[in-house]
């Protein structure tokens, strides 16, 4: 079969019209990948046989039941998973040499959701090591290429979700955004990038990065996508706490009217460095807003400046933390050739764990250590709290926010290597919002001169994912920048 | 700036060793870390309360209950690949 630039929806429409059976489709993604994977590097692990036997037990239950496909949200449609997803049977290292090798016995909730909707995973997908990073060049597997220029990284950390998205690799992709992780790769690679109220969806078997910040979304081509995809992760799980109740369906905002919508227009994201080709795409996009009737206001927010030093104080605390458990002893790599226990443990997370998660892991034992912690730690959770207030606040005055997602589209491979800081800073306008457990989108806003994706950040107040939705969707579809593939 | 003993000392709190030149690096960028974060000093929080959780939950509970897992006890054992013993891994010694 010719593969065609499938959306969730346009495929179903397919499999309703019995154009081709999901074997087809997934051996149609499967070659696609075999042959095209190397350019991007975009999967670290390709399930062939795992994928073709999902596939053909749908084929079987389809011929059983001709009305599966309208049953099952996601019935037949391929995705990505990214690596740090616990996937049974299939090997899941969060691209960290600590864990290679390791192949989980059971799912993590959210995939188990995704699989019961009747999606079927191609692989495992690449990431920064532990999501720690920016631009996927942490990973143990190598840079995600950007598919725009292989010169350039795809963003990180879910660098291979957004990429496998423009290369059109899979229809969806699984992706977590800590601080940033799933909005500025799809900006970076022209994919529709969701990150979701914080305890949205379980983290229950996603491997923990900074338990306070981490949210599991999907990357897709369309908003509509998105919401479908968001309907079936979503929701309390008895085996993640923080989960909120879900009752709404987030596609039922598409298709709004944009008249006397409040935009937030918050001027520090603008500032600071911002490209100016990135900060022209991004106006268009307002103007675009206001020619529909919505109404522009100019904000400030001045604790934005802030958010990356909380973020790099309250992460590696987290990273510290949760890393403690790659430890040699129950999954993992191990050391054969140590002398006594903690000789076991130092060999084992000195070799299995690369200079980025270090650096973390150092961070984090020193600022949560007993001289250190309420200079750090405690100051940082109280910036925290007036940046929390600072948006609550701007969302008394608008409905939604817009602005970047990044200061600049994607940068070269190397570009910021040796120099965490301004690594760090990449992430600057997708932060604050983290910090504070909002939702946001990264929608294609188009491209700078250079043919390089720039997106635009949407950001609503939580659990306002109906609304993030369906204002992204009347932009996506005056502009279908999300049909421009890769040349 | 972070001095060489405390990234000694950081080191052996997280179990690495780390090489001559690791440590020099490490001292480095740490103490450029730990400099740029110090711009939260500009900010008073002389009144602020501290968020550790961000969306308001407190308190949350679930049956205490036996419930069935995808994986066997047997089957989470398998995955390490130290020996095992009785139902139990086998560590190093620990002295």
């Amino acid at each position: 079969m010719i593969l065609e630039n499938f959306t969730i929806a346009s495929l179903k429409e397919a499999y309703k019209n019995n154009k081709f059976t999901v074997t087809e489709v997934v051996q149609a993604y499967l070659d696609r990948i075999n042959e095209r994977n190397k350019l991007t590097n975009t999967y670290v692990l390709i399930a062939d046989e795992f994928a073709l036997k999902q596939a053909n037990a749908l084929d079987e239950a389809w011929q059983q039941d001709a009305s599966l496909v309208d049953k099952l949200p996601l019935f037949g449609v391929p995705m990505g998973v990214k690596d740090n997803f616990t996937t049974q049977g299939l090997e899941t290292t969060a691209c960290s040499n600590i864990l290679k090798g390791y192949v989980p016995p059971f799912n993590a909730p959210c995939v188990d959701k995704l699989y019961a909707a009747g999606a079927v995973c191609l692989g495992k997908i690449n990431t920064d090591e532990m999501t720690c990073g920016a631009s996927t060049e942490t990973s143990c597997f190598g840079v995600t290429k950007n598919p725009y220029d292989h010169e350039r990284v795809s963003g990180g950390s879910s660098g291979g979700s957004a990429s496998m998205i423009s290369e059109n690799l899979g229809v969806f992709s699984t992706g977590t955004d800590t601080g940033g992780s799933i909005r500025l790769p799809a900006s970076f690679c022209n994919a529709f990038g969701v990150k979701c109220t914080y305890g949205r969806v379980s983290r229950s078997g996603v491997l923990s990065m900074a338990s306070s910040l981490d949210t599991v979304a999907p990357l897709t081509k369309t908003a509509l996508d998105g919401a479908i995809v968001l309907n079936v992760m979503a929701g309390k799980c008895d085996k993640d706490a923080t989960t909120i109740e879900t009752t709404e369906d987030f596609t039922s905002e598409l298709g709004m009217e944009l008249k006397g919508l409040k935009i937030g227009v918050p001027k520090e994201y603008f500032e600071h460095g911002t490209d100016s080709e990135v900060s022209s795409l991004v106006r268009k996009a307002l103007d675009f807003y206001k020619s529909q009737g919505a109404e522009l206001i100019d904000l400030s927010l001045p604790m934005t400046k802030y958010g990356v030093a909380v973020y790099y104080i309250v992460s590696p605390s987290e990273v510290a933390t949760n890393m403690q458990r790659y430890d040699g002893i129950k999954f993992g790599q191990i050391a054969s050739d140590a002398e006594n226990l903690d000789d076991f443990y130092k060999k084992v997370k000195s070799r299995g764990f690369g200079p980025e998660m270090k650096r973390r892991i150092m961070v984090g034992n020193y600022v949560l250590s007993a001289e250190s912690y309420e200079a750090y730690y405690i100051k940082a959770q109280k910036v925290r709290t007036l940046i929390i207030n600072e948006f609550a606040d701007a969302f008394q005055k608008c409905d939604v926010l817009m602005a970047p997602v990044a200061a600049t589209a994607a940068f070269k491979i190397g570009e910021k290597a040796g120099d965490p800081v301004a690594m760090y800073t990449t992430d600057a306008l997708a932060i604050p919002s983290a910090i504070a457990g909002l939702p946001g989108v990264s929608v294609p806003a188009g491209f700078t001169e250079a043919g390089l994706p720039v997106g635009l950040q949407i950001l609503v107040a939580q659990r306002k994912e109906a609304l993030m939705f369906g204002v992204a969707k009347a932009f996506e579809d005056a502009t279908e920048y999300y049909k421009r593939v890769p040349a | 700036m972070i001095t060489r003993e405390q990234v000694l000392k950081i080191a052996r709190l997280s179990k690495f060793d780390l090489t001559e030149q690791e440590i020099e690096m490490y001292q480095k960028q740490l103490s450029e870390i730990l400099g740029f974060v110090d711009q939260l000093n500009e900010v008073d929080t002389s009144e602020v309360e501290p968020t550790f959780q961000v969306t308001g939950l407190s308190g949350v509970c679930r049956l205490d209950e036996v419930t069935e897992s995808q994986a066997s006890f047997t089957d989470l054992l398998n995955v390490t690949d130290l020996p095992k013993v009785a139902h139990q891994i086998l560590v190093k010694k620990v002295l």
